[in-house]
């Protein structure tokens, strides 16, 4: 297996299967850990950055969920590659820069993947399709427990486990679910949500786009706080506010439906329409128009597709995605008429 | 007016600066200063955001502070306040004072109370005991089975007692 072959299957969190996978379209689970007496990655000379990454990969592959997983040095990758690797959200943004002592490990199905030498030394993720937080954390916690029986983890008894940044110190924990919330925008409620749940203290933010601004109106909610609270009481407290986040949208939809119904069906229908006929298309417009197909497929006003179909465009529609489909770079020109070939493909 | 930067363009941005304590005005194109608005953002990161919040409350570092290094890996508190991030484990334990204060602002708790690895000192694998111990004693309390209770509460006791860790009375 290598990366090549990620291209032609589904990635997990990409199903469209699972627990409310309607309005969650996945969870996430991120532990960070440090190996002790080391210093962390931005403060280590490349020695010590080796051993990191010759350790790390023997550790991981010894624990029996990785053991057929692929090992990747990021400085044998070129950038499209590297991209790729993000857009499929297996590894961060900034894993992708300064690559010479930096390396990822991804099991074949993609659920479980590794960075080395990230911010910390290990970054643990692991990304399940719908809302599946607890099953997230079993599997992190079980291949946590596996590489700790190889990897000595810089751990203080008052503190918990040291991280680079004092944000993530304690549990070293990141919960995220990423919800699709197009009810809760049209109708403007979703602001009001925002400022409650950032209340709460987590974190929400637009999953596409910079800041608040999300295109596609995907979110992303996450924990905060990593420190004081067990990870079990984050993950639930992670869960509640997420039902009550879905029961909202839920409910808005249900409304819109009765209420607006010709207005929704106009607004899918269009979003239709302009993706079977574009010949250019920019990657923001697509996000924008596939988010109004997935709500007319989640309310069975679109009966042609299935989610899952849905879902593969929100990826295979990404730069980087385009350029290994294609098997070559492409300018942005290029990638416009592409991505509407590829969609116009796809929606006959 | 032309822009004071590029010096072609009408100067239609007028930005108030601080640069060494002194208040500097400018006057530059809407492309110099988005480009100028990406350098300040970028100069204003989560380092600055977490230096800013440890350094609450006090006015002046002590002499102490500014020169203190950890032993382990040479990073200073003059390197913590520059990149916001920690140089190695053992960094916690020689910034302590500062970091103490700083976990409790950003998390409200300056205690772990998760998971507990299974490898490391024999502190950790005592806490790991404890932790045992404890919630079999609330096991016990909770089945009414209180002889046994009170025996896993004086083990707990005598653990604490020889490795000094503080109980859950703080």
């Amino acid at each position: 297996m290598n990366i090549e072959d990620f291209i032609k299957q589904d990635t997990e969190w990409l199903k469209g299967t699972g627990p409310d996978s309607s309005i969650v379209m996945s969870s996430r689970v991120r532990l960070a850990r440090n190996i002790d007496k080391t210093p962390f990655s931005n403060w280590a000379d490349k020695t010590h950055l080796e051993d990191t990454m010759v350790a790390v990969k023997e550790a991981a592959m010894s624990t029996s969920p990785l053991k057929s997983a692929l090992f990747i040095r990021l400085k044998e990758l070129d950038d499209v590659d590297r991209t790729f690797l993000v857009e499929r959200h297996l590894m961060s943004p900034e894993h992708a820069k300064d690559t010479d002592y930096k390396a990822l490990i991804v099991d074949p199905k993609e659920i479980i993947s590794i960075m080395v030498n990230e911010e910390d030394h290990l970054r643990v993720q692991v990304l399940l399709s719908g809302f599946n937080l607890k099953e997230c954390w079993r599997i992190a916690d079980d291949i946590d427990t596996g590489l700790s029986k190889k990897l000595s983890f810089a751990y203080s008894t008052k503190w918990g486990y040291l991280t680079a940044c004092p944000t993530n110190t304690g549990t070293g924990l990141r919960a995220s679910v990423m919800m699709h919330l197009p009810a809760l925008v049209f109708t403007g409620q979703i602001n009001k949500m925002l400022q409650a749940i950032a209340k709460l203290g987590l974190n929400i933010r637009g999953l596409y786009g910079e800041g608040t601004d999300a295109t596609g109106n995907v979110f992303q909610i996450s924990n905060q706080i990593s420190m004081g609270m067990s990870e079990e009481e984050i993950i639930d407290n992670l869960e509640r506010i997420t039902n009550q986040v879905i029961a909202r949208e839920d409910s808005t939809r249900k409304t819109l439906i009765l209420k607006n119904k010709e207005a929704l069906v106009d607004r899918v229908s269009r979003a239709i329409g302009t993706l079977k006929s574009a010949h250019i298309i920019t990657s923001a417009e697509t996000i924008t128009l596939l988010s109004a197909i997935r709500l007319g497929v989640d309310l069975g006003i679109v009966k042609t597709m299935d989610r899952r179909t849905v879902n593969e465009l929100f990826l295979l529609t990404q730069p980087s995605h385009l350029q290994k489909l294609e098997g070559r770079a492409l300018n942005a020109n290029e990638r416009d008429t592409k991505r509407a070939d590829l969609i116009r493909g796809r929606l006959k | 007016m032309l822009c004071e930067i590029c010096g072609k363009k009408e100067a239609t941005v007028h930005l108030t600066e601080i640069v060494n304590d002194k208040m500097a005005k400018l006057n530059i194109c809407e492309a110099c200063a988005k480009e100028k608005g990406t350098e300040m953002e970028e100069h204003f990161g989560l380092s600055d955001l977490l230096a800013g919040l440890a350094d609450m409350g006090s006015k002046a570092e002590p002499e102490s502070l500014v020169s203190l290094k950890c032993p382990s890996c040479g990073f200073s508190y003059p390197d913590f306040k520059k990149f916001g991030r920690l140089g190695c484990g053992d960094c916690y334990e020689t910034f302590k004072t500062k970091l103490s204060s700083l976990l409790k602002r950003i998390h409200g708790a300056d205690r772990h109370v998760g998971k507990i690895p299974l490898s490391g000192t024999d502190t950790v694998k005592d806490t790991r005991n404890l932790q045992e111990l404890k919630m079999r004693m609330e096991k016990a309390i909770q089945s009414e089975a209180f002889e046994e209770a009170a025996r896993l509460r004086d083990k707990i006791k005598a653990i604490e007692k020889e490795r000094k860790i503080p109980g859950n009375n703080g």
